[in-house]
């Protein structure tokens, strides 16, 4: 009669239907969260050997994606061509507010013809890879992982699979060699056009002498820590962000959701990694070399 | 779109990245200055070598002749030993002064190496005799301000000894 005598309701077990009628809901609960944690654990530990696996199929079918130049010229098109617009109006606008900002500071220092430094150690050490891989995750990862993702979805990879046709040559190859032929293209050209806004607002606008703004840059940079640097640098940054969409894409869940999750996670995970790698690559190739 | 427009398409994009990278191999980076070209080896040591940093420029007569490639301390001489990469095309006698000189009062520092008459010149790994070190600003201030207090009355310098240069001039 007492409410002793009666079980008491475990309310998550109740809410999952647990049929054991049980006391000690504590103990549970821990077991639970454990196992919450040990599936997560476990689910990113594959997720990474799946990973793992998925580079090692690519780089073998990379010699594929020569062999088929015409779906690689295909994806540099989509990558590398229609990403042109976004890079060189963002590189020109870069340019010029640097030209602008660092007017503005060196000026309170005398060191006005210094600027074609600043700007050109600037966008050809970091902003250049740095700015133009970030819009190039934006604009290009996030389309392929889309398009394989819907490819997965819509059933087309395993019909290709069907067909004897291996996805991993046809659609994942051509699109990651894309990437990494078009990222460091679009970063020379993005810090290309940097450097030219910045002369057209220095030197045009503010009248800065075209001369020294030309001739301390080329003292200053140098062709192999800068620029060679620079370039090794968008190259890594083009693998990272191609190696990223695609294999995104390839995981996707088969629903519109999971594509939609796959193509923010693209973005996110190649914006973050840009970032990480850059202060890796920045500390390696720059350290004491300046100090 | 049809194939011929995408490789045409293609085309343009290559070429007009490769020619990007090249202005700036070329026009930023100045490909063609001494920094990238083949060159010899030539060691100096200084007492000291101020702010002299690595890749800082080595000038004759204000040209640029080559960088700085390495900095070491010497553990036996306490002396600074800077590694130099000079351009093939310059040689440099024996009897070279290599000196740390600073262009302009903020401006970068640098090493300016003056040929003398000798008739046999330095290889490669050659090391530079007779070096004049950096200037330093503080103990140029501080050997300047001995020298006003020591040029004062000499029983007023001797009794300001300890009491500082500032206060001797003070006490006049």
């Amino acid at each position: 009669m007492s409410a002793q005598g009666r079980p008491k309701r475990d309310p998550w077990r109740a809410e999952h239907g647990g049929g054991a009628v049980r006391t000690a809901g504590v103990g549970d609960s821990i077991a639970w969260a454990l196992r919450r944690v040990g599936a997560a654990t476990i689910d990113a530990v594959a997720r990474l050997g799946f990973a793992a696996r998925f580079s090692i199929a690519i780089l073998r079918h990379l010699p594929g994606a020569f062999r088929r130049l015409r779906l690689t010229l295909r994806e540099i098109y989509f990558s590398g061509v229609l990403s042109l617009v976004i890079i060189l109006v963002s590189g020109l606008f870069v340019g010029m507010v640097l030209a602008l900002q660092g007017y503005d500071v060196l000026s309170r220092y005398g060191a006005n013809e210094s600027l074609g430094i600043l700007v050109a150690l600037s966008l050809v050490r970091e902003l250049g890879p740095v700015v133009a891989g970030l819009l190039f995750a934006s604009r290009a990862g996030s389309a392929v992982t889309a398009e394989i993702g819907l490819m997965k979805t819509t059933e087309q990879l395993s019909a290709m699979e069907m067909m004897a046709v291996d996805p991993l040559a046809r659609v994942v190859a051509p699109r990651f060699v894309g990437g990494v032929v078009s990222m460091p293209l679009l970063a020379a050209l993005f810090s290309t056009l940097g450097v030219f806004g910045a002369y057209i607002v220095g030197v045009r606008l503010i009248g800065i002498d075209s001369g020294s703004f030309w001739g301390n840059m080329q003292a200053a940079v140098d062709f192999r820590y800068d620029i060679v640097n620079g370039f090794v640098k968008s190259v890594v940054f083009g693998i990272a962000v191609s190696a990223i969409a695609v294999f995104e894409g390839y995981n996707a869940r088969p629903t519109a959701e999971g594509v939609s999750t796959a193509t923010t996670r693209t973005v996110v995970a190649s914006s973050l990694s840009i970032l990480a790698l850059d202060f890796v690559l920045t500390v390696f190739m720059f350290r004491g070399v300046h100090g | 779109m049809s194939r011929s427009t995408i490789d045409l398409w293609v085309g343009i994009f290559v070429t007009i990245g490769i020619a990007a990278i090249l202005f700036l191999a070329l026009k930023v980076g100045n490909l063609t200055s001494v920094s990238s070209a083949p060159g010899y080896r030539l060691q100096a040591a200084f007492d000291n070598i101020g702010g002299l940093k690595l890749r800082a420029p080595v000038k004759a007569a204000g040209v640029v002749v080559g960088r700085v490639e390495q900095i070491k301390l010497d553990p036996q001489t306490y002396q600074a030993v800077v590694s130099m990469k000079i351009d093939r095309g310059f040689q440099f006698t024996k009897d070279t002064i290599a000196s740390i000189l600073t262009s302009g009062l903020l401006g970068e520092v640098y090493i300016g190496l003056d040929s003398g008459g000798d008739t046999q010149m330095l290889g490669d790994g050659g090391r530079i005799a007779k070096t004049q070190s950096a200037i330093v600003l503080e103990k140029l201030i501080g050997q300047f301000m001995f020298d006003k207090a020591a040029s004062g009355s000499p029983a007023s310098a001797a009794a300001s000894a300890d009491r500082g240069a500032a206060a001797a001039a003070g006490a006049k």
